[in-house]
């Protein structure tokens, strides 16, 4: 039997259809990830979900029982249900007491508590942390916290709205990892939203693609992108994506000819038109060119710089456009600066074929 | 000259700190009279006012209804010009509504520490509005949502916000506390600084620095200074500690 079942919803902010005509059945333990551009509407979708919004028209079932939105007491059911915001709030108290919260709110007697808050911490690889001072966490300890903020109230549905935007490549992993790990052994059912396509590969049982409020496809991650083509790609708004051709070289890489005298060594063997993708995480920077036994190296110019918090996003001109991600920390120390002359370099197995 | 200058002024602060050692009755009673009227003031308008901060910080009359709209946006405005509202101004509309024949004249409260009371209490609601309203409106959403998600009741998450908040309200007491206890124009002219009756310290150094006494106007000065440096001392050490678990 489906958790969680959606029929026609349909979402208006002031005449505006933000969600319009919604199917969506979750089964029990099921990870259903929503992807899309931003205001496709996944956020709209987890708010109803978790009682924080009323559906316009349309009805939500939850474990086969229509959730009445107008009901006074909800409290009940989203008991049931927890959410991990994209925009990370903690409470200005120390960790372990962001994190007994949800306990604390239900009156679980103290020994339990500490058990529990003590467990949810180990989850989330945040041992020790409990005395500190929740405000003055990194972004990505925010968002573990966050998250063990969540998994201690043992919720049947776990949402999740864009938990890794933002946050560095390490602890986004952590996160990941947490996920299929409790969904493995808790069996929780979870509904995520991202933009990242391959995060929804790592973890989804099944994807539905969100474009202007309407579920566009769903499916497993393979039917839903399993013939990949270049506007889907510029709609997942993925970065350093390259098309071309592709000649194998014989010593088990081939050479994509990207295009303007760019040749990306790939760790892969094919010929004929490919499309490639290299993780902004897996670019090495450097300000002078560097002898190692990655196979890519190439000299470009910053041509934009993003601060996201901890993290620096730089598009860097090397040829083609490359986005690379660095801590804010290695930014400050290179004296990084636009128009700067730098150095790329990724081995040839972070170049991935999609 | 300049050595004649600088002796007359260490002879000014000397006495001056003399008088407040030797616990002079007057000054104590015009010390206690400021805190009472102040701080009567500051709690009655954080009664009021951090309610209503509250609730134009957490909702916003928005959606087809224009006329809400209009309201809300004037409402807002109207309390922004408020927080400066010059304190002459409200000594003078409490002094016409008060006075003998002035639609609230029977009360008799004319140059009565009440009176003083009302005009500062007029000054300081606007001020506790405003700043709780901008303080809460930041960050209340985000948290009540948070609070509701991870299963908190209605009650509870009404609470967890005011804990958050705690930083923006008891900022919006400091600085209407500041405000009050440092006012002079308003509750001269509604109180009458009447001597030992709704004399306070500031409506008593305009009277002294007038009478020439700069020994004792500097005293009460003195006084003022370290009395709105202690208060604001213990609310700062309160705005920051976390609540203990």
């Amino acid at each position: 039997m489906p958790l969680i079942e959606v029929q026609n919803l349909c979402k208006e902010y002031s005449r505006r259809q933000v969600l319009k005509d919604i199917n969506l059945s979750v089964q029990n333990g099921e990870i259903c990830v929503l992807v899309g551009p931003n205001g496709a509407g996944k956020t709209t979708l987890l708010r109803i979900l978790d009682l924080l919004e009323d559906p316009t028209t349309g009805r939500v079932l939850f474990d086969g029982k229509e959730i009445d939105y107008f009901a006074k007491d909800k409290v009940t059911l989203r008991r049931r249900i927890a959410m991990v915001f994209q925009q990370t709030v903690l409470f200005n108290m120390n960790v372990f007491d962001n994190v007994a919260y949800g306990l604390t709110v239900r009156d679980k007697n103290k020994r339990s508590v500490e058990e529990k808050v003590k467990t949810a911490l180990e989850l989330v690889q945040l041992r020790n942390f409990e005395r500190k001072k929740a405000l003055t966490l990194s972004g990505g300890e925010a968002q573990r916290v966050a998250l063990a903020q969540a998994l201690v109230t043992e919720p049947e549905l776990l949402l999740l709205d864009e938990p890794t935007a933002n946050i560095d490549p390490r602890n986004v992993s952590i996160i990941e990892e947490v996920l299929s790990r409790v969904n493995r052994e808790r069996k929780t059912t979870m509904i995520m939203a991202t933009h990242n396509m391959f995060q929804a590969k790592n973890v989804a049982h099944r994807v539905a693609m969100f474009n202007e409020g309407r579920i566009e496809k769903i499916g497993t991650f393979q039917e839903v992108f399993g013939a990949l083509s270049k506007s889907l790609v510029d709609f997942a708004r993925l970065e350093n994506v390259f098309s071309g051709f592709s000649r194998i070289t014989g010593d088990g890489t081939s050479l994509v000819d990207v295009g303007d005298g760019l040749k990306i060594e790939a760790a892969f063997e094919e010929a004929g038109n490919v499309t490639v993708f290299v993780s902004p995480e897996d670019i090495i920077l450097s300000a002078k060119p560097i002898v190692s036994s990655a196979r890519n190296s190439f000299e470009g110019r910053i041509v934009e710089i993003t601060e996201l918090g901890n993290i620096v996003k730089l598009k860097i001109k090397a040829g083609r456009d490359f986005t690379v991600q660095i801590t804010k920390r290695s930014f400050v120390e290179m004296n990084l600066n636009l128009s700067l002359k730098v150095y790329l370099t990724f081995k040839a197995s972070s170049v991935r074929k999609i | 000259m300049g050595l004649t200058v600088k002796t007359a002024l260490l002879e000014l602060l000397l006495r001056a700190f003399q008088l407040i050692l030797s616990m002079d009755s007057e000054v104590l009673n015009i010390t206690l009279l400021s805190l009472k009227v102040s701080g009567t003031a500051v709690l009655v308008g954080a009664l009021i006012g951090v309610p209503i901060g509250m609730v134009l910080g957490l909702k916003r009359f928005s959606g087809k209804q224009y006329l809400m709209r209009f309201v809300d946006l004037t409402l807002r405005s109207s309390i922004n010009t408020l927080m400066g509202l010059p304190p002459v101004v409200v000594g003078l509309a409490v002094y016409l509504l008060l006075a003998g024949s002035g639609p609230l004249g029977p009360l008799g409260l004319l140059y009565t520490p009440v009176a003083m009371i009302i005009t500062q209490l007029i000054m300081v609601v606007p001020i506790i509005t405003g700043v709780t309203m901008s303080a809460v409106g930041s960050v209340v959403k985000a948290i009540r949502e948070k609070a509701l998600s991870l299963g908190a009741t209605d009650r509870q998450a009404a609470w967890t916000v005011l804990s958050e908040a705690r930083m923006g309200l008891l900022t919006a007491i400091i600085v209407a506390f500041g405000a009050a206890i440092s006012e002079v124009g308003g509750i001269m002219i509604t109180g009458g600084n009447i001597r030992w009756f709704t004399r306070t310290l500031t409506t008593a150094i305009v009277q002294e620095v007038n009478l020439g006494d700069f020994s004792r106007a500097i005293a009460l000065g003195v006084i003022l200074l370290l009395m709105a440096f202690v208060i604001n001392l213990a609310l700062t050490i309160i705005q920051l500690r976390g609540p203990k678990r």
